[in-house]
């Protein structure tokens, strides 16, 4: 007696917890933002959509990493809801409609090894050094000493990064290239006469960064936007904020949280003013 | 009853077996599938006889020919150095040791280095030869090209540096091996050598050796084999810049191809990287082939 209740109580359990899955599946609609563009943000995106997931798992977030480019180009055509650049917008894109809000800022230090008497830069010079025109230090005012050209694969957002905001993509002739930050840090500082590239965020007392154009590479020249080597990461949208529906709008309320900017500080970026 | 368990037990052991078959031909397959592609959209000359790897540029490149010449001569280069040194070792761990109780003492010694010299991770390899290697190279460099201003100086990171680790890498296959087979040497040839009055010497070079050359070439094709599919060592110590390979370049492999590269790479270029991985492939199958061939000789030989 007591079995056949108990399978009646299951049996009804079962119902409305069907009926409830059924319902809730006709109510919501799923509801999507669509992102698409600079490759080199690929890294912060996936960090924030997957905080994002956790905080609103009713919505979608698809993110194509076609370049910074393409990705406002989609914005504009209406095809996504948020086009990514790792470059400020452009005037001819702001006459279309294409707000800038700038989630976070990426600077890139220049670095050598400590037994360099060398301590700043030109942006000249320095693009002349990875295009090997100027392949030792005394060039440059240091001791007799080979430059020994240090870089990130192909690939890799720091050096298209780099290479862009100094003009010499695809012009670099690097004596090392290597996989991963932590080896660059390293063989600069074990080289003598080495440069290399790093994220602003791990710079540590291993090495010297140079100063370029005169400025220091710190976070407070990067905010104030007199250190070169920088670039702004862009969610573009069309129309401010305000006129977007609701779930672009939660996904950039998430982006400018605390929560948001803590992962944004994760990537190894600074957050903006 | 007794036959049904012995029956049942051979189809585990068979299913076990075809693991190993199984996985040998998805990983076959898949390469294949995966890495023929990118063969004919990029074309089969300018993909492997194409000298320039630009896999980012606006007009992409994506030749591997530096790329496949550095496996090949870094490969080479670390037999030449490795093979002499494992096999004159194998030929004083079996011939030179015997007898003398401070004799068995060093071979012990000698053997047991080896087999740790084999246990050692690759990555130990690479981080030594980054930290004593590299420098010491870059010193090397500095004097051979002092004022040179054609050269690119790489800080010691080099086609040499990876040669050297590589060689290091293979003795113990190439000693465990050679020794076992020069031991496998029936001592009557020795005696009737040194009977007819050649000295040990002669004996070894003249009768040993050459009775246990099948031997000791399988010996040097695993070494072939662990040297060219060597990754973590190398992408520490040889620079990663796609250059001719020569001495003082700073080179990349086949393999630190696809370690450096995989990570961010897209569409095109990662289909490439897995062109890149199929040549590795069929590399590694030839030297397979070849062993295989060397083994049914050494097995005729003993007949």
């Amino acid at each position: 007696m007591k079995n056949k209740w108990l399978k009646l109580g299951s049996l009804a359990m079962a119902t409305v917890l069907v009926a409830a899955t059924l319902v809730g599946c006709g109510k919501k609609e799923a509801e999507k933002v669509a992102l698409a563009g600079s490759t080199s943000m690929e890294k912060v995106c996936e960090a924030l959509m997957e905080g994002f997931a956790e905080v609103n798992p009713d919505i979608t977030v698809t993110t194509e990493y076609t370049g910074s480019g393409a990705g406002i180009e989609s914005l504009i055509a209406g095809s996504v809801d948020i086009g990514n650049a790792s470059r400020n917008i452009k005037d001819e894109e702001k006459e279309s409609g294409v707000v800038e809000n700038v989630i976070a800022l990426d600077g890139i230090a220049v670095i050598i090894d400590k037994q360099n008497t060398v301590t700043g830069l030109t942006k000249d010079e320095l693009a002349k050094i990875y295009t090997g025109e100027i392949s030792n230090w005394s060039e440059l005012g240091g001791a007799d000493e080979a430059i020994v050209v240090i870089g990130r694969e192909s690939e890799s957002g720091t050096r298209s990064a780099f290479e862009e905001l100094l003009e010499v993509e695809d012009s670099c002739v690097y004596a090392q290239e290597l996989d991963s930050t932590g080896a660059v840090l390293a063989k600069v500082a074990a080289t003598p006469g080495a440069i290399g590239y790093v994220s602003l965020d791990v710079v540590d007392d291993t090495v010297t960064a140079v100063t370029l154009d005169g400025v220091e590479a710190t976070e407070a020249n990067v905010l104030a936007g007199t250190y070169a080597l920088q670039r702004p990461f862009v969610m573009a949208t069309k129309g401010e904020i305000s006129e977007q529906n609701e779930a672009v709008k939660a996904w950039l309320d998430y982006v400018f949280s605390d929560e948001g900017k803590e992962i944004i500080k994760g990537a190894g970026l600074i957050i903006p003013e | 009853m007794q036959k049904k368990t012995e029956k049942l037990a051979g189809y585990i052991f068979l299913v076990f077996g075809c693991i190993a078959v199984v996985s040998v031909l998805a990983i076959t397959i898949f390469m294949f599938w995966k890495g023929t592609p990118a063969l004919f959209e990029v074309g089969v000359p300018e993909l492997l006889f194409g000298t320039v790897w630009k896999p980012s540029a606006d007009q992409p490149s994506y030749g591997i020919f530096y790329i496949i010449l550095s496996s090949i001569v870094g490969t080479f280069g670390s037999v030449l150095l490795g093979v002499p040194i494992g096999i004159l070792t194998a030929v004083f761990l079996t011939d030179f040791t015997d007898g003398s109780k401070m004799g068995r003492a060093t071979s012990k010694v000698i053997s047991s280095a080896v087999e740790l010299l084999a246990a050692i991770p690759s990555v130990i390899y690479g981080l030594i030869g980054m930290m004593i290697l590299n420098p010491f190279m870059y010193k090397m460099e500095k004097k051979i090209f002092a004022g040179s201003t054609e050269h690119q100086f790489t800080g010691g990171a080099n086609l040499l540096s990876a040669i050297i680790v590589l060689a290091i890498m293979i003795l113990p296959t190439v000693i465990n091996i050679s020794a076992s087979s020069i031991r496998a040497v029936p001592g009557s040839l020795r005696s009737a050598s040194l009977a007819l009055g050649a000295s040990k010497i002669q004996t070894i070079f003249k009768v040993v050796l050459p009775a246990a050359r099948s031997g000791i070439m399988t010996g040097v094709v695993l070494g072939i084999g662990r040297a060219i599919g060597e990754a973590m060592a190398i992408n520490m110590v040889a620079g990663g810049a796609v250059n001719i390979p020569l001495p003082f370049n700073s080179v990349r492999f086949l393999t630190t191809q696809l370690v450096s590269e995989m990570g961010y790479s897209s569409g095109l270029h990662r289909r490439v990287l897995f062109t890149v991985g199929l040549v590795l492939y069929i590399f590694i199958v030839i030297i397979n082939l070849f062993l295989t061939h060397m083994k049914k000789k050494g097995e005729r030989a003993y007949d």
